[in-house]
C-alpha cells in the first residue's frame, strides 16, 4: 500500500504537538543532581533506617549534656551493678542500670556516642583530606610520583590495619588521641586508591583537556575541574569509613590501648566490664549493642548512597 | 603460567623490602635509649653503654643498620624478646600454628555457611530469604567481634556450659606438641578424648574469627552470582534443558566464584586482625594474644618482629590467592 509522505509527516507533527502538550506541565531543566540521589536513596528502607538512626544518634551526641540524666562519671556509692529498672532490684533513676562503681549506664552510653561520632569524623576528614591530595598528585602526575606513593599504598595494605594502628599506638603510646591518628594513618591508602582511579578515569575526558587547553593551572585543574567529578566513590567511602573508625577505635579502646578510663567510650566501658560478664550482663551487653546499633546504622546508608550514587547500578 | 608465575613473584619483592623498611622505622622512631628500647637494659654505665650499641651496631649509619637488619631478618634472627629472652622467631614459630589453626577452622566455618547463603539469596531474590541473608551478612560485617565473642560465651559457655570459656586444651589432657595443630597433634597420639576436648575449645574462637568473612563472603557470592545468573551462556544452558540446580551449581557458581576467591583471599589480614581481638578474649595462645602482650609490655623486638612476620604472611598468602586465579580462570593466566 503507497502511503503518503505529505500525510505522515502531518501526522507526526501532530503526535508531537501532543506530546508536547501532554508534558506541558513537566519542568524541561533535568532535576538536580543531590535531588535524583535522594529519589534513589529513599527508595532503600535499610539505608532510611540508618540514615534515621545516625541523625538520631548524632541528635543525642550534641545534647548529651541536656539528654543524659545523670554525669558520665559520677560515682554513686549506694548503687553498685545496679539491674536495669525492668529487673529486679532496678529502678528508674538508673533506666539500664549502673556499672561496678555505681555510674549510670544509660548517661555513659549516651557520652560515649559524642566521643564514637567524634572519632568517627576527626579520623574520616584527616584521612580523607590527606588521602585525596596524594590519590590527586599520583593520578595527575603519573611518572615517578605515582609509583612512589602507590608502592607505599600497596604496602601499608599489606599489613592488617588494626595491628598497623596498634604498632602506631604502640610508638606514640596509648590514648584517644593517639588512636584517631593511628586509624587515620591506616585508611589513607583506600582514600588514595579511589582518588587515583577516579583522576585517571576523568583525566582522559573532553572537558578536562578543554580546561587545559584553556590555560588552567595544575592546581585548577586537579581541584576545581577533577576533583568535583571524583566525589561519588569518596563520599561513599567516608560514610563506610566512619563506621569503621568506630569500630577499630572501640577495638583499639577493648585493648587497652585507646581512651582511657574513666572516658565513657565504648569499647573501654566493654573492657571494664569483661570480668563481670558472669554475674551483670547488662554492663557488658548495652556497650556493645551501642557500638553495633552505631555501625550497623551507617553501613546501611552507605550501602544506600552506594546504590545511589553507582552510576553501573542505575536503572 | 611459569612466566605468570614469575611475574606475580617479582611483585612481591618491593612490597616485602618495603614492609621491612616500615617496621625498621617504627622502632627508629620511638623516642627514648635504643639500647633501651632493644635490649631492655637500663642505667648502664656510659663506657657499657657506648660498647654495647657498637656491638649490636647502633651506631653505624642508618642505612647500614637497616641492610644489616634485613640480613638478619633474611636470615631468620629478629632478635630476642626483651622479657623472655628467647629469639622472636622461636616464639612466633611456637604460637602461629595456633593462630592458623584458628583462622583456619574461621575460614572453613565461613566459607561452608557464606557461600550457600549467598548462592541462595541470589537464586531466591527478593524472597525472605534473600532479606534475611543480606540483613543478617550486614549485621555481621558490622559486628563489633570482641562483644560478640563475649555474648557467645555468655549463652554457650555461662548458661548452657556447652563449650569451655578459654584455652585450646583442659588441664586434665597434655600432647606434646609435634606440629602444633592441636587437632592433628591428639589424633597422632590417638587421644580421641583430646581431640573431642579441642574441638570444642575451638568452635566459639572460630565462630566469631569467622563472622565477618562470612558476612563478606555471603555478600559476595549473592552480587557476584546475580551478575553471572543474568549472562547469555546461563540462558543457554537453561534453553537446552539443563537441571535448574546444575545451571546454579555448575554452569553459574564456577564463574561466579573468581570474586568470591578474590574477597576470601583478602578476608586473611582481617582473620589475622581479628585473631589480635578473639586469642585475647579466649586466652588462645596465638600470635595475637603474644602482640598484645609485646604491646602491653613494650616488649619492641617482639612488636617489631611480629608485624614483620605477620605482614609476610599476608603478602605470600595473597601471592597464593593470585596464583589460584590463574588456575580457576585462564583469562587471568593468558592475557591479551
Amino acid at each position: 500500500m503507497p502511503s503518503d509522505p505529505q500525510n505522515e509527516l502531518s501526522l507526526d507533527s501532530a503526535s508531537d504537538a501532543g506530546e508536547a502538550h501532554a508534558f506541558a506541565h513537566v519542568r524541561h531543566q533535568p532535576p538536580h543532581p543531590l535531588v535524583e540521589v535522594w529519589r534513589d536513596f529513599r527508595e532503600s528502607k535499610g539505608a532510611l533506617a540508618g540514615l534515621a538512626v545516625s541523625v538520631a544518634l548524632v541528635l543525642i551526641a550534641i545534647f548529651a549534656p541536656w539528654v543524659a540524666p545523670h554525669s558520665p562519671i559520677d560515682q554513686d556509692q549506694s548503687a553498685f551493678l545496679q539491674p536495669p529498672a525492668w529487673l529486679p532490684g532496678g529502678s528508674w533513676t538508673d533506666p539500664l542500670g549502673t556499672d561496678a562503681v555505681g555510674r549510670d549506664l544509660l548517661s555513659r552510653l549516651i557520652f560515649g556516642a559524642r566521643l564514637s561520632l567524634f572519632v568517627g569524623l576527626l579520623v574520616v576528614t584527616l584521612s580523607l583530606a590527606v588521602g585525596v591530595v596524594l590519590g590527586l598528585l599520583s593520578g595527575f602526575y603519573r611518572g615517578w610520583i605515582d609509583s612512589v606513593i602507590m608502592r607505599l599504598v600497596d604496602i601499608m595494605m599489606a599489613i592488617p590495619s588494626l595491628l598497623l594502628a596498634i604498632a602506631i599506638v604502640a610508638i606514640l603510646g596509648p590514648s584517644l588521641v593517639n588512636a584517631i591518628i593511628a586509624i587515620a594513618i591506616v585508611n589513607i591508602p583506600f582514600y588514595i586508591r579511589l582518588t587515583r582511579a577516579s583522576v585517571v578515569a576523568e583525566s582522559a575526558k573532553d572537558y578536562v583537556m578543554a580546561s587545559r587547553v584553556a590555560g588552567a593551572g595544575h592546581l585548577r585543574l586537579m581541584f576545581s575541574t577533577l576533583l568535583p567529578n571524583c566525589t561519588a566513590p569518596l563520599i561513599v567511602q567516608a560514610t563506610l569509613g566512619f563506621s569503621s573508625a568506630i569500630l577499630d577505635a572501640a577495638a583499639l579502646g577493648f585493648l587497652g590501648l585507646g581512651a582511657q578510663p574513666p572516658t565513657p567510650e565504648w569499647g573501654t566501658m566493654l573492657a571494664d566490664s569483661m570480668q563481670f560478664v558472669q554475674s551483670a550482663w547488662w554492663v557488658v551487653t548495652f556497650p556493645g549493642l551501642a557500638i553495633l546499633i552505631t555501625v550497623l546504622a551507617f553501613n546501611l546508608m552507605g550501602d544506600g548512597l552506594r546504590d545511589a550514587l553507582d552510576p553501573k547500578l542505575k536503572r | 603460567m611459569t612466566s605468570f608465575f614469575l611475574k606475580r613473584l617479582a611483585l612481591i619483592i618491593p612490597a616485602l623490602a618495603g614492609v621491612s623498611l616500615l617496621t625498621f622505622a617504627l622502632v627508629h622512631l620511638i623516642p627514648g635509649d635504643p639500647i633501651t628500647i632493644m635490649v631492655g637494659i637500663r642505667g648502664l654505665t656510659p663506657e657499657r653503654h657506648a660498647e654495647m650499641l657498637h656491638q649490636l651496631g647502633l651506631d653505624k649509619p642508618l642505612w647500614q643498620q637497616f641492610l644489616m637488619y634485613d640480613w638478619n631478618a633474611l636470615h631468620g634472627d629478629l632478635g630476642r624478646s626483651i622479657f623472655t629472652r628467647q629469639p622472636v622467631m622461636t616464639e612466633f614459630l611456637q604460637r602461629f600454628p595456633a593462630t592458623v589453626e584458628l583462622s583456619l577452622a574461621a575460614i572453613v566455618f565461613a566459607i561452608v555457611i557464606g557461600l550457600p547463603a549467598g548462592v541462595l539469596a541470589a537464586v531466591k531474590r527478593g524472597s525472605w530469604i534473600d532479606h534475611t541473608v543480606m540483613t543478617a551478612s550486614l549485621t555481621g560485617y558490622s559486628m563489633p567481634i570482641f562483644w560478640w565473642a563475649l555474648l557467645l560465651i555468655l549463652l554457650f559457655s555461662v548458661q548452657l556450659g556447652w563449650t569451655p570459656v578459654s584455652g585450646r586444651l583442659s588441664a586434665e589432657y597434655w600432647i606434646t606438641p609435634h606440629t602444633g595443630f592441636m587437632l592433628i597433634d591428639t589424633l597422632r597420639e590417638n587421644d580421641f578424648d583430646a581431640f573431642e576436648n579441642a574441638l570444642w575449645h575451638l568452635i566459639l574462637p572460630a565462630i566469631v574469627l569467622g563472622t565477618i568473612p562470612l558476612a563478606v563472603i555471603a555478600r559476595m557470592t549473592r552480587s557476584s552470582m546475580l551478575e553471572v545468573l543474568g549472562d547469555d551462556y546461563v540462558r543457554t544452558a537453561r534453553a537446552k534443558g539443563a537441571a535448574p540446580w546444575r545451571v546454579i551449581l555448575v554452569h553459574a557458581l564456577r564463574n561466579a566464584l573468581i570474586p568470591v576467591v578474590t574477597v576470601t583471599g583478602l578476608q586473611v589480614g582481617m582473620l589475622l586482625t581479628g585473631a589480635i581481638l578473639t586469642e585475647t578474649i579466649f586466652s588462645w595462645p596465638g600470635i595475637g594474644q603474644w602482640m598484645v602482650q609485646a604491646i602491653n609490655q613494650r616488649d619492641y623486638p617482639v612488636i617489631q618482629g611480629g608485624i614483620l612476620l605477620i605482614a609476610c604472611a599476608i603478602i605470600l598468602v595473597n601471592f597464593l590467592v593470585d596464583l589460584t586465579y590463574g588456575l580457576i580462570d585462564p583469562r587471568i593466566r593468558h592475557p591479551r
